[in-house]
This record gives structure tokens, C-alpha cells and sequence, in this order.
């Protein structure tokens, strides 16, 4: 998004400093900025159309919608009446909200975490060059490649109570069996363990290639100086890594926040709202049932983006800071 | 030669926007044509079947006779509900419109369709528990085109091997009986699917409706009871905890393994039942104290959507005439597995499938989930249903509690 907006600032500004150089006769001169100018123009127009069409009207629209008071008649009609913040509290006075809150926290903490450790510890290990190192790698990808209607219907049979694969591997080892999907203190459980598996890939793949661009020779260095693995891992590898982390971690942060397709296909939300976050709740309430609350479910969905800008504000100072001293 | 380029690049780029807006511009508007061109656009929940499907050719020849081409596109039935309304908004909705029941209402209020006095659709002979559901204030929206409902299917063979009487069944005492039995014996009870979507409370309604609850009171002593029978089945085992999440169809996938001696499900999987390799027999859903419940009607309406053009209502009114003919309906029917909504194709059906008996007594006395003028307040109160059927089956809630918290989230 960053750089997409930067490009039609830079473009004028070339086209402009490259005038003087050309010289050109003074006949001409009035009209070459002008025809130069309209090129700048023509093609600033379609990134600024495609912005403005994709991104910007539909931003507006969902913003409106949730300072409108819809009903099914006034959204085919066209004339909800503004009712300012009243959609923004009807959301934060439901009693889902403050549960919804903290599912979105959890999951998305939780899975960030997981998914992060795992990805680095196996993105390290498939560094170290092996036999069969780029077939296992490729097999990583799997979770990734699968679209996630496949990957979370098959989340779901195996931790079915009844007759999962899960279940039936926990009784042969003794343990009874465990309503994974369907049980208020597992369901959530269930889907950060699904989410971490699908999210694991993409760690693994950035993170591996942040450490390919970390020079050998500095490894040599360490181990000349008798560092062991661990220490060059800490004081190596890790602060080298500090920028793809943080890009990997903000890109990871904005998937989790609005993950949908897994937490629909294997819980619903339920049970008992036991598995709702944000963004399953705003579809609940834009979606649910055939009486749609479009305003407060648009209303959440704003939520969303502005917590993901938020991250994204802290993202670009902290690098700023780090490119600053 | 670099102000030529400059200037061609000008007249390209220009060019690409031009194709950019007249591309989205183009794109809108694939709904019914503005201009009559003799094409009308036919919308249904059917996407299982195609071009050469009986549905697809009737729609075809009901055209034909109408004297224009049909255009038919298919949705999934929960997606139906919403693009029917976003068509709305930009006036671009279908001339004919087939949707799930209890939609017909939402749709209704937000003046999505036209009233039987607008399209001068002839309705007296539908059964009327059934229209009832196409309902709101004293207007009828709509004609069903078939109709389904619940029962209780069992495996012949589980009660046999379990000594279980199915003639004993006939309440919910003798049913829970039943299934203690069934369970005692090493086999399973009964699945159904709870389902945290219109799908369970659809499945609960049966026995909510069966102990003389009423949805208008969600926390009373009979609702309570209907629940506490959920809830005591899958606390002692009779039906397996994965009902909370089951489909329908993953209801009957887990009856079809044969070791489940019930399973509460509809006439849409008759077909499926004669394929399952055991003998079956359906069983109307017994009442509390006896008698057969109220099971919800399923099923679609054909209707009629609001156009800026109000010259189409005629061809409208001509093919959906032609779909709920006499003739027609039992193809129809047929093709989607229901029950027909009057009484002389009810007759016919019968006549040529006797094992549709059961089922067409059970339509006859199903009631419209949006009937009792309940209408629009139907979908919150159902959600709100299913939620508090979810709370009290996974031990998050005790069923009065979950009741109880559900009626005041409806108020």
C-alpha cells in the first residue's frame, strides 16, 4: 500500500527536475510541460481510478453503513437515516462484544506466537543444507497451498467428537475422548491449532529467506571466535533477522485479525459464541439470519481495520526509528 | 521523437482508462435487462442441477409457451436471500424469483416483491397452513412450489437386533425409552443436527412446537422441557455430542453408517435412504404427551420481485403460472424430492409413490416457521433459538438459563 501511493508522487517530480536539462527551444517550451504534465496525468489515472474504485469508495460505503441505521427496506430503498455513533454503542453494549474482544486477542496473539517460534526453528533447521532439505521444505508449503474450505473441513472431521481421527488416536492411548469442536472450553483451542498450522508455511517461507541474506562469513567469524550454535542463533541470527521479523509478525498480525473461512467452517463462532472473534461476529450480525444488522456489523468490521491500521502505524515508526540513528 | 512517444504513451494511457471505467461500468446490470428483449431472468437455490436437469427443461418450456427466453442462474440458498436484496437496491432483481420460505417475509418488508394483487397470481388452491409461510399482514407474496418437512426416519434392523417395538413409540417418554434400550445394547440412539444456523433450530422446532411451546415466549416451562430432552439425550449418550455441529446432511451421513437405530430428518433424503443398504421405515416426530408435533415447512416460494418496469409482470405472472400448474407441479415436485402444496397433486403424488404418504400427512399438518404472524421477527427469534439450543447442548448453559437469556436478547 506504502509504496503504491509513493509512486505517483515520485513520477511528476521526475518529469519535472528533467525539463531544464533538455533545453529546449522557447516555442516548444510552453508546450512541452503541458503535454509532459498530461502524460504525468494519464498515468497517474488509472492507479488513482483502481484506488479510488477498489479501495477508497468501498472504505467510504463501509464507514457510511455503519452510521446508518439499515433495515432490510431502508437498504433497498437507499434512505437510512444517520444516526451517527449509535451503531458503534449498540456494538460495544452487546454482551458478545467484550467475549468477541478477547477471543480475537487470544487467537491472535496466541497463533502469532506459535506460529512465528515454529516457523523460525524450522526455517533455521532448513538452513543448514541436507539431503531431501528442499523436498521436506516444499512439503511444509502443503498447508498453504491448500484452499481453506479443504484445510478446515478436514480440521473439523479429525477433531470430531464421534468419530474423529484425534479422538480415536487419544482412546488408544488411553485418554477419553475430548469434544474438541463442540465443548466451550476446547472449540477456541481447536481453531488456534488449525490456524497455526495453515499460518506456519508463510512464516517459514519469509523467515528462510531473511536468513539467506545473511552473509556465511560472519558465521565463520563466530565460530572462529567459539561461539556455539546457541549463541550464534542469539546474538547472529536473531538481531540479523529483526527486520523481516517485524515485517513477517505485521504481515501475520493483519491475517489472524480478520481470519473468517477456518472459525466459520469448523465452529460457527459457537458454541455458545465460545469461538467468536470480531470478525466472525460482524458476519453473524451483517449475515447471520435473514434480518441483517448491516450498520452494527459494518461497525465491527471498521474496528478491525482500525486496529490493523494501529499496528500498522506502530510498524512504520518503529522502522523508521530503527533507520533513523 | 521523445515528444511523439510522450504523446502516444499520453492517447495509451488514456486509452486503458477509458477501457478501465467502461469495463466496471460494463459489469453491472446482469440481472433482468432493462430493455424487453424477450429474455427473462428466473433465480433458484438449485445449483445441484443443470441444463439438463427436469427443472431446467420445465423452466425452458414454461418459457416457450410464455413466448420468451428464460434465463436461469442458481445460488446457494443461504447466499439467495442476500443477492435477492442487493439486486433490489439497484433495481436489477430477477422476474422470477424462487426462495426459501421463511425469507419470503424479509424480503417482503423491504418491498423486494410484488403482492398476489399486484401479480393477479391465483393461490386458492394451496393448502393454507403452507401459504401461510408467504404471509405478512393480510398480503400473500408468493405461491410455494413444493414443500418438505421432518420426520423420524429408523433402521429396521437396529431395532430389530434391540428389540425395540416401533408401535411402542409414541411420545417422548416411549421414545427416550427407546433409546435407552437401543443404547443398552451397544448400539447408538438417534442423531439429529443442532447446528449453530437456521439448519437447528429448523430441526428443533418439532419438539419445540411438539411440548405446546410457543416462539413468542422462548423461556417458557414447555420450551424448557423440549430442550432439557436435547440435552438429557446427549448427556446419557443417546445421541452423539457431535450434533452441535452437524448439517443435516452430516446427520444423515452419521444415520446412514446403519448404526444409529433414528434420525430426525426431512423428505429430501427419501432418495437417499433406499440407497443406504438397510431397511427403513419414517415415522411422523410424536408430540410431548402424544400425537404426531407440528415439524416446520421447508420448501420454496415462487415469487414475483418489484420492477421499475412494471409492463414484465404479465410474462412473470404467465411462467409462474406455468411452474405451479396442476401438470407441472408433479414434475417439479418430483425433480426436488416435495411434497406438492395442493391437494389434487398431493392425490397424484400418492397414487404413484405410496411410501409419500407419511410425508404428505406430516405437510398437512407442518406449520410455516414464519407464520402466526411472526414474519419478519422470525429470523431473530430463531437465531436466538439455535443460540440457546447450542448453549444448553454443549454444558455452557442450563437450558432454562440459555432460554432465558435468549428471550431477553429478542425482547
Amino acid at each position: 500500500m506504502t509504496h503504491t501511493t509513493q509512486l505517483p508522487d515520485r513520477q511528476p517530480a521526475r518529469v519535472r527536475n528533467g525539463t531544464p536539462h533538455t533545453a529546449p527551444p522557447p516555442t516548444r517550451q510552453r508546450r512541452r510541460p503541458s503535454s509532459q504534465q498530461w502524460a504525468a496525468w494519464g498515468f497517474l489515472a488509472p492507479v488513482t481510478l483502481y484506488l479510488i474504485l477498489f479501495y477508497a469508495y468501498p472504505l467510504y460505503r463501509n464507514i457510511d453503513l455503519s452510521l446508518r441505521h439499515y433495515t432490510v427496506r431502508s437498504f433497498v430503498q437507499g434512505d437510512a437515516p444517520f444516526t451517527g455513533p449509535a451503531n458503534y454503542l449498540t456494538v460495544f453494549q452487546d454482551p458478545t462484544f467484550a467475549p468477541a474482544l478477547l477471543h480475537t486477542a487470544l487467537f491472535t496473539a496466541v497463533c502469532l506466537a506459535f506460529q512465528y517460534a515454529i516457523g523460525l526453528a524450522l526455517a533455521v533447521f532448513f538452513n543448514q543444507h541436507f539431503r531431501l532439505s528442499t523436498t521436506l521444505r516444499a512439503l511444509f508449503l502443503v498447508p498453504w497451498l491448500l484452499p481453506l474450505i479443504v484445510s478446515a473441513s478436514t480440521w473439523s472431521w479429525m477433531l470430531n467428537s464421534d468419530s474423529g481421527i484425534v479422538n480415536a488416536a487419544l482412546h488408544a492411548v488411553g485418554i477419553g475422548p475430548v469434544s474438541w469442536l463442540t465443548s466451550p472450553t476446547w472449540s477456541l483451542v481447536s481453531v488456534i491449532t488449525a490456524n497455526i498450522w495453515i499460518g506456519v508455511p508463510f512464516n517459514l517461507v519469509v523467515l528462510h529467506s531473511g536468513l539467506q541474506s545473511i552473509p556465511t562469513s560472519l558465521y565463520e567469524a563466530a565460530a572462529l571466535d567459539g561461539a556455539n550454535a546457541w549463541q550464534r542463533f542469539w546474538h547472529l541470527t536473531f538481531p540479523l533477522l529483526r527486520p523481516v521479523s517485524a515485517i513477517t509478525l505485521l504481515l501475520g498480525l493483519v491475517y489472524t485479525l480478520k481470519v473468517f473461512d477456518i472459525i466459520w467452517i469448523m465452529t460457527r463462532g459457537g458454541p455458545a459464541d465460545s469461538s467468536t472473534t470480531l470478525a466472525t461476529w460482524s458476519y453473524q450480525l451483517g449475515f447471520g439470519n435473514a434480518m441483517p444488522a448491516f450498520g452494527p456489523g459494518a461497525a465491527v468490521g471498521n474496528l478491525l481495520v482500525v486496529t490493523a491500521l494501529v499496528f500498522g502505524l506502530i510498524y512504520v515508526k518503529v522502522q523508521r526509528k530503527q533507520q533513523a540513528p | 521523437m521523445r515528444r511523439f512517444s510522450a504523446r502516444r504513451l499520453t492517447a495509451a494511457v488514456a486509452l486503458s482508462t477509458l477501457v478501465t471505467v467502461t469495463g466496471t461500468a460494463c459489469s453491472t446490470g446482469s440481472g433482468s435487462a432493462a430493455a424487453d428483449d424477450g429474455t427473462y431472468t428466473v433465480w433458484d437455490p438449485y445449483p445441484q442441477f443443470d441444463k439438463t436437469s427436469a427443472w431446467a427443461k420445465l423452466l425452458d418450456q414454461c418459457g416457450t409457451e410464455a413466448g420468451v427466453k428464460i434465463k436461469r442462474t442458481s445460488f446457494d440458498t443461504s447466499d439467495l436471500a442476500n443477492k435477492a436484496l442487493l439486486a433490489a437496491q439497484q433495481d436489477n432483481s430477477a422476474d422470477v424469483l424462487v426462495v426459501d420460505n421463511p425469507v419470503v417475509p424479509t424480503l417482503a418488508e423491504a418491498g423486494v416483491l410484488t403482492t398476489t394483487g399486484e401479480n393477479e397470481l391465483d393461490t386458492s388452491a394451496v393448502d393454507a397452513n403452507l401459504l401461510a409461510a408467504g404471509q405478512s399482514g393480510s398480503k400473500t407474496y408468493g405461491t410455494p412450489i413444493g414443500a418438505n418437512t421432518l420426520a423420524l426416519y429408523y433402521n429396521k434392523d437396529v431395532l430389530k437386533k434391540t428389540g425395540v417395538d416401533i408401535s411402542s413409540v409414541k411420545d417422548w417418554q416411549s421414545l427416550t425409552a427407546a433409546l435407552e434400550k437401543v443404547k443398552k445394547a451397544g448400539h447408538k440412539g438417534i442423531t439429529f443436527s443442532a447446528i449453530g444456523t437456521e439448519e437447528g433450530s429448523f430441526q428443533f422446532l418439532p419438539w419445540f412446537w411438539g411440548a405446546g411451546a410457543k416462539l413468542t415466549t422462548l423461556d417458557s416451562a414447555e420450551a424448557t422441557a423440549a430442550l432439557s430432552l436435547w440435552q438429557g439425550w446427549l448427556q446419557k449418550g443417546y445421541a452423539p455430542n457431535s450434533v452441535i455441529n452437524n448439517t443435516q446432511t452430516t446427520s444423515w451421513q452419521e444415520f446412514a453408517s446403519g448404526d444409529y437405530a433414528f434420525a430426525e430428518n426431512g423428505t429430501w433424503q427419501l432418495a437417499n435412504a433406499e440407497k443406504a443398504g438397510f431397511d427403513y421405515g419414517v415415522l411422523p416426530l410424536p408430540a410431548a404427551r402424544g400425537g404426531n408435533a407440528a415439524a416446520p415447512t421447508g420448501g420454496e416460494f415462487v415469487t414475483v420481485p418489484v420492477q421499475g418496469d412494471t409492463g414484465r409482470y404479465a410474462v412473470a405472472k404467465k411462467l409462474v403460472s406455468c411452474l405451479t400448474s396442476t401438470d407441472n407441479l408433479h414434475t417439479t415436485a418430483t425433480a426436488l424430492s416435495y411434497v406438492a402444496p395442493t391437494g389434487a397433486v398431493q392425490a397424484k403424488q400418492a397414487d404413484k409413490n405410496p411410501a409419500l404418504e407419511p410425508w404428505i400427512e406430516s405437510v398437512k399438518a407442518a406449520k410455516g416457521r414464519t407464520s402466526d404472524d411472526l414474519g419478519t421477527k422470525y429470523p431473530t427469534i430463531s437465531e436466538q433459538l439455535w443460540k440457546a439450543v447450542q448453549a444448553a447442548l454443549s454444558g455452557a448453559l442450563t437450558p432454562k438459563d440459555a432460554l432465558a437469556k435468549a428471550q431477553s436478547a429478542v425482547k
